[in-house]
């Protein structure tokens, strides 16, 4: 029996800035993961992971995360994720200064 | 202190030179990051969450002014204004990108400074003892011997594809403060029966998922010895380390496996190859070395301005009797000034303050500084009557916290605010501990205690020789942390017990709280300290503190 398939997102971070990005429908590379694409089906998440992995010169690090629909767009179900739409805890660096 | 040579100089910069082609070659595509990854993790370039990571190594954390300055002049330039000292005596900057890697390289190559083998399956950053050549108690300076094993280790071609990464630690003293017994080989200074000095030799400690004390292979091993008996050990490890597993990997797998009879016989066969290769090249290295660790020129001069300071103003007195450690020369103390300020991250230290103790060292300091791994700065020479100037100027800097080895003076790794690996963030709570006990205003009464906190099981934070050691999981979804106490990392090594069940994200600070109380409750006197009452009483006072009656029964 195969586990259902939870939805995902596509992130990695920028090649040259390192900065967290995600995959959007229309294939641009976004900083914010309500912009990301909500993938639901896993063959699709397949095809979306191969053809962001092939964009070696803009983003580095690429995988699927679990995501799930929000009222703004995709949310992040796990801290660690969470963590990565905004920066760190201890300073006020990160997408949460960049993006205030 | 030891300045580079032409052969160190010319290497280093070769390097940066390779590594900014390679960057360049990654930026137009020519390499994949499959071929790139190793080469940046050959010269300390992580990719972690937010950002890229640069791990700078300081060899034995020792660094003159001009270094320290240079430092100050990467965050600021190239980084976010600050930089994080690290419990392996590197520095490491959160937010460089790509392209100013060379350029931060090329700056480090100025002061000789650089970031190789800060990564890698290879001899990591050589650590020492941060008293090292100050401290009353040494036998000798240990770092000639670590800047040996640097230039030795540098490049080595059989050392560079180990099983898995290698960790040298060294002390000249006979308490160790750098936790010689976890590392992959320790080594503690020792004199034999005739007076002279040479070395007890640990392997096969280390922290981690399975964390393990060293067994001493040898009781004493001759000084002139010790190149070839490192290179026997590490030659052991590399024909019988496990590669198949990398959880298996490190040496102190290896040791486990093979008995510390049989591999101690193992090396000393090696060894006994190996000793008469070295024609004695080594040792004359090794004396010029030395020399360049000369003790700096001490003044004489008295010391009444100190005393009287001490006596007349108590938040002088309240530091020095926290911050200070006994210098051999009786007019001077060494400083270690505290990177712990209460709310403030472990080991952070901003461009501006990085001035201003390079500007401390050069004036008070014989121009010397240290970094320890418990993440904080060492001015190792300051004579007395200069005390009070350098702590008002500390102040001034918001680095005058008086709390070295006290509740809030907290070993963090950066946890899941910044690592990639992390499964729980560490910073934050080292932060909320520092506030909560400094609200109670219960430090100094409670005393000596060292809390450590590792943000995953690969215990960077040393959380296993914590008195109290913290581990951020990720309990199904959740940051969970779970509590070990009696943990030791000197001389008298320990690894902690662990307490039960652990404790989500805002019942932490709580729990440590409720532990430290119970210490208070149970403890003979005030100067029985946190680890002393835990090894008398055990652990069944603190589990019924942290769960209630049934934790006291399970422990009966």
């Amino acid at each position: 029996m195969s586990r259902r398939f939870t939805p995902k997102i596509v992130t990695a971070n920028r090649l040259r800035e390192g900065d967290v990005v995600y995959l959007t429908a229309d294939d641009r590379w976004s900083p914010f993961h309500h912009e990301a694409e909500l993938i639901e089906d896993e063959a699709h998440a397949q095809m979306r992971l191969l053809h962001a992995s092939a964009q070696k010169l803009l983003v580095v690090g690429v995988y699927l995360a679990d995501a799930k629909p929000g009222p703004n767009g995709p949310e992040p179900t796990h801290f660690r994720e969470e963590f990565r739409t905004r920066g760190p805890s201890n300073y006020n660096h990160g997408k949460q200064a960049d993006y205030a | 202190m030891y300045s580079y040579s032409e052969f160190d100089e010319a290497f280093v910069r070769e390097r940066v030179a390779q590594f900014t082609s390679q960057v360049e070659r990654r930026l137009d595509g020519s390499l994949t990051e499959e071929e790139f990854r190793p080469l940046r993790l050959m010269n300390g370039l992580y990719l972690q969450l937010h950002a890229y990571m640069l791990r700078v190594a300081i060899p034995y954390g020792t660094l003159n002014p001009r270094q320290m300055r240079l430092l100050a002049h990467i965050a600021q330039t190239w980084d976010k204004g600050y930089g994080h000292f690290t419990t392996r005596q590197n520095i490491q900057y959160n937010w460089p990108k790509l392209e100013d890697v060379p350029k931060m390289l090329q700056a480090l190559a100025d002061v000789g400074m650089h970031a190789i083998q800060t990564s890698g399956n290879c001899v990591r950053n050589v650590t020492a003892d941060h008293f090292a050549g100050a401290a009353a108690d040494e036998i000798e300076d240990p770092r000639p011997v670590a800047e040996l094993l640097r230039q030795w280790s540098t490049d080595h071609p059989e050392f560079q594809f180990l099983p898995r990464k290698f960790k040298i630690a060294i002390t000249g003293s006979p308490n160790d403060r750098a936790v010689t017994r976890a590392h992959d080989i320790g080594l503690r200074m020792v004199r034999n029966a005739a007076g002279q000095p040479g070395f007890e030799v640990i392997v096969g400690g280390g922290l981690g998922r399975t964390p393990m004390i060293g067994h001493t292979v040898r009781e004493f091993l001759p000084k002139a010895d010790l190149l070839p008996y490192v290179e026997a050990v590490l030659s052991v490890y590399n024909t019988l380390g496990r590669r198949d597993n990398k959880y298996k990997a490190r040496i102190k797998i290896t040791v486990h496996e093979t008995g510390k009879e049989e591999i101690t016989r193992l090396i000393e066969d090696r060894f006994a190859e190996l000793r008469p290769l070295f024609g004695g090249n080594d040792q004359k290295l090794l004396a010029e070395i030395e020399e360049a660790f000369a003790p700096p020129a001490f003044r004489n001069a008295p010391t009444d301005a100190y005393d009287a300071f001490y006596s007349a103003d108590p938040t002088f007195r309240s530091w020095a009797d926290t911050n200070l450690a006994t210098h051999r020369n009786a007019q001077y103390a060494i400083v270690t000034i505290s990177l712990k300020a209460h709310g403030e991250t472990p080991g952070d230290a901003t461009a501006d303050q990085m001035r201003l103790m390079a500007d401390l060292a050069e004036r008070y300091g014989h121009s010397e500084l240290r970094i320890s791994h418990e993440q904080n700065v060492i001015l190792p020479h300051v004579h007395k009557s200069d005390l009070p100037a350098v702590h008002a100027a500390l102040v001034q800097a918001g680095l005058g916290t008086a709390n070295v080895g006290l509740i809030s003076d907290i070993i963090a790794c950066p946890g899941m605010d910044y690592c990639s690996l992390a499964t729980a963030r560490s910073i934050p709570i080292a932060q909320e501990i520092a506030t909560r006990f400094d609200a109670l205003n219960l430090e100094h009464e409670i005393g000596p205690l060292k809390i450590k906190i590792s943000g995953c099981i690969n215990a960077c934070g040393h959380h296993h020789v914590g008195h109290i050691g913290i581990l951020g999981l990720d309990r199904a979804g959740v940051e969970n942390y779970q509590i070990t106490l009696g943990g030791d990392g000197t001389e008298t090594a320990a690894i902690g017990e662990k307490t039960g069940p652990g404790f989500a994200y805002d019942e932490i600070v709580p729990a440590i709280e409720r532990i430290v109380r119970a210490y208070l409750e149970v403890r003979e006197t005030p100067e029985e300290t946190f680890l002393d009452t835990f090894r008398r009483t055990g652990i069944a006072p603190f589990k019924a503190a942290l769960y209630g009656e049934e934790g006291e029964k399970d422990a009966a």
